[in-house]
């Protein structure tokens, strides 16, 4: 069984914090098969259109029919292990920091054998395990095993921990407190066990509703936050910034405004500048303590969490300025994940449909309950993910975006 | 020279028997703006950017871009701000006429009213009863209302509660009166705008933007320091920038303040 993760000390000021350092990141542009499917948190592995076997390592044809028709196809998840190896020593940079590792071949149930990741709580050679793919500290796909059923504690697995962003014990700074998702999002985290919980709020002068019930929630602390404000952002980071492990940008500006209308541009404008460069602001703030702070301990900084709406990914009209204004977020996320890589730092982007809340009030069902989506960050972020749909619309734009992105354009403006 | 009134005011200036006061707020990111429904267009806060500090985006010189709406901060309303004030000629910041720009002062204290009720309403009695103290109301003055609100800050400045603003302000019929029976050249206050909290409600609503602007005169608000003018004697210097078609502007607004002589 694995030692529950203690709750680690307060950092001795006299010693050096250690730095982060990531594990091997050389893979070939098939391989990042396996970076698509952990990112969703799928099990996928290349499938022959042929003669329908499954193989690995990526290949360019099929070792056994060498066919050229190689997909990345799910694939069963189970697998049984055929021998283990504890490393105690390595030359790896990375790994040594992390010594002793474990690792075995698997015999996987879709056939291939492949090298594995093991979770301390599999059993020795002839267990069966189940297989995840998942992300590394480089952010590139691995094998990870783990035992078939539950074990108390497993998520404190050291080397499962490495492939996550688990907020057990892990301060987190969720942005906007006046968001529906904040609530929700507080409770989750609490239930997780964050250590401390730093929800920023803009315009304290402003009454809202949820500050009762967020101050009510143990290790819940409103902190000021306008990310409108490049002032506000620093001097928030210059408080807290080396304290934030896991950052959560709910920030959201959502206000119809038709293309043509006079006052367009400024909803535009202000959508940009809270959702846009509020995100620059929060990551000029914040990501380069982030990211030095990757290898902090058994709780260093891990993650940076944007919350996104589906339509930036393809616009809806209904929603056009929303729609622009996420687009735009999302690449700046993805810039965001490449210079926080170093640090070993997950960007996690949440991608939603329209939300139950007031200002979809208009939008027909289904919509996503704002708890629904904290549920779904807060899983994301135990299973290390880097993309996640949530709710109907979400993961159906998804999977018809994969399929032909100009359908999904051409029927979002009927 | 008996006629060098300048001169005068230069040698009362360096004397002290004049006083600047200041009567403005520092321009912040932290001071409330006014707030309308959501769906509504909004007033941008008070922001500042940074273009450089002696730092690689200049080496030598520290400079910030800004933004905020005309509404910020201490603010002067111009005629054109109110739909009653749309077609008068000159109603627009950038043809303020400079003269309007310098003007006495009449200073009401209602602070101890404000203390006791949010919602306080100056009347009509309210200052007729100044008058019978002071005199009356001097044509093309500024009519000054102290709440001392100006102390509060926050969300106690603000003071939102769930059926919107509660600050003090003037009610319908003395506005319309101070226009009309004493030709103010303008009307301000201390609290987030020239009306009360409630005046959404009052008929007409937002009197004191109604009869004001439409009458072709002026705002002042997010005042501070009416605690240090005297009742009456103050001038005030009031020029908002030069805006083009500009509905207000933050401003630095001054009050030349005579010292009382006490031998």
């Amino acid at each position: 069984m694995t030692e529950p993760l203690a709750r680690p000390k307060r950092k001795n000021p006299l010693a050096r914090t250690t730095q982060p350092l990531l594990p091997p990141q050389a893979r070939s542009r098939k391989a990042h098969g396996f970076t698509l499917a952990a990112a969703t948190g799928r099990f996928m592995l290349q499938c022959c259109g042929e003669c329908g076997r499954y193989t690995y390592p990526a290949r360019e044809a099929c070792p056994n029919c060498l066919s050229s028709d190689l997909t990345f196809q799910d694939a069963p998840t189970g697998g049984a292990l055929l021998s283990e190896t504890r490393i105690e020593v390595t030359s790896d940079p990375y790994f040594r920091e992390h010594m002793p590792w474990r690792t075995g071949m698997v015999q996987l149930d879709c056939g291939p054998v492949a090298v594995v990741h093991l979770h301390g709580d599999c059993g020795g050679p002839g267990s069966r395990l189940k297989l995840s793919l998942q992300l590394d500290r480089a952010g590139q796909a691995v094998f990870f095993a783990k035992p078939v059923s539950e074990v108390p504690h497993m998520e404190d697995d050291p080397q499962w921990r490495e492939m996550t962003a688990d907020p057990k014990h892990r301060r987190i700074l969720i942005t906007d407190g006046r968001g529906p998702l904040a609530l929700p999002l507080a409770q989750a985290l609490k239930k997780a066990g964050a250590a401390r919980i730093f929800v920023g709020v803009a315009d304290r002068w402003k009454p809202f509703d949820q500050q009762a019930p967020l101050e009510a929630i143990e290790g819940v602390e409103l902190v000021d936050l306008d990310l409108t404000s490049e002032r506000s952002v620093q001097d928030l980071a210059m408080d807290i910034g080396a304290k934030v492990e896991i950052l959560i940008n709910t920030a959201d500006h959502v206000r119809p405004a038709h293309l043509f209308d006079a006052g367009a541009a400024n909803a535009a404008r202000e959508a940009m500048d809270h959702t846009v460069m509020g995100l620059m602001r929060l990551a000029q703030a914040f990501g380069p303590v982030m990211r030095s702070r990757g290898a902090d301990g058994a709780t260093g900084a891990v993650a940076w969490v944007n919350v996104l709406s589906v339509h930036g990914l393809s616009n809806a009209p209904q929603f056009g300025v929303h729609s622009a204004t996420h687009a735009a977020c999302l690449s700046l996320s993805q810039w965001l994940r490449t210079e926080l890589r170093p640090g070993g730092i997950r960007v996690l982007n949440a991608f939603a449909g329209p939300l139950d809340t007031e200002w979809f009030q208009m939008v027909p069902p289904p919509k996503v309950a704002p708890k629904a989506l904290a549920d779904a960050v807060l899983d994301g972020l135990k299973r290390g993910l880097e993309d996640i749909y949530v709710g109907d619309v979400a993961k159906d734009i998804e999977a018809r975006l994969f399929d032909n992105p100009k359908a999904v354009e051409r029927e979002a403006g009927q | 020279m008996s006629d060098d009134i300048l001169g005068k005011f230069a040698g009362a200036l360096a004397s002290g028997a004049v006083r600047v006061v200041d009567l403005t707020h520092t321009l912040s990111p932290d001071f409330p703006v006014i707030v309308m429904p959501p769906e509504l267009g909004q007033s941008a806060p008070f922001r500042m950017e940074r273009i450089s500090r002696y730092d690689g985006g200049g080496p030598a010189w520290y400079w910030n871009n800004l933004s905020f709406g005309e509404h910020t901060g201490t603010h002067f309303d111009a005629p054109i701000h109110w739909y009653t004030g749309r077609d008068l000629p000159l109603n627009s910041v950038d043809t303020l006429p400079p003269a309007d720009m310098i003007a006495p002062a009449c200073v009401i204290d209602c602070s101890q009213q404000a203390n006791e009720d949010a919602d306080f309403l100056l009347t009509v009695s309210d200052v007729v009863k100044w008058e019978e103290e002071h005199g009356r109301i001097l044509p093309r003055s500024w009519v000054l209302l102290r709440t001392d609100w100006s102390r509060k800050s926050g969300a106690a400045y603000a003071n939102l509660l769930a059926d919107g603003a509660h600050t003090p302000g003037p009610d319908a019929d003395v506005m319309r009166w101070l226009v009309a029976e004493r030709d103010i050249i303008g009307f301000g206050t201390e609290t987030i705008g020239t009306d009360a909290g409630q005046a959404g409600h009052f008929s007409p609503p937002y009197p004191a933007h109604h009869y004001l602007h439409g009458a072709g005169r002026y705002g002042l608000q997010c005042l501070t320091n009416l605690d240090h003018l005297p009742p009456k004697g103050a001038m005030i210097v009031a020029a908002p920038l030069k805006i083009q078609n500009g509905s207000g502007s933050p401003l630095r607004v001054l009050a030349l303040v005579q010292e009382r002589s006490t031998g």
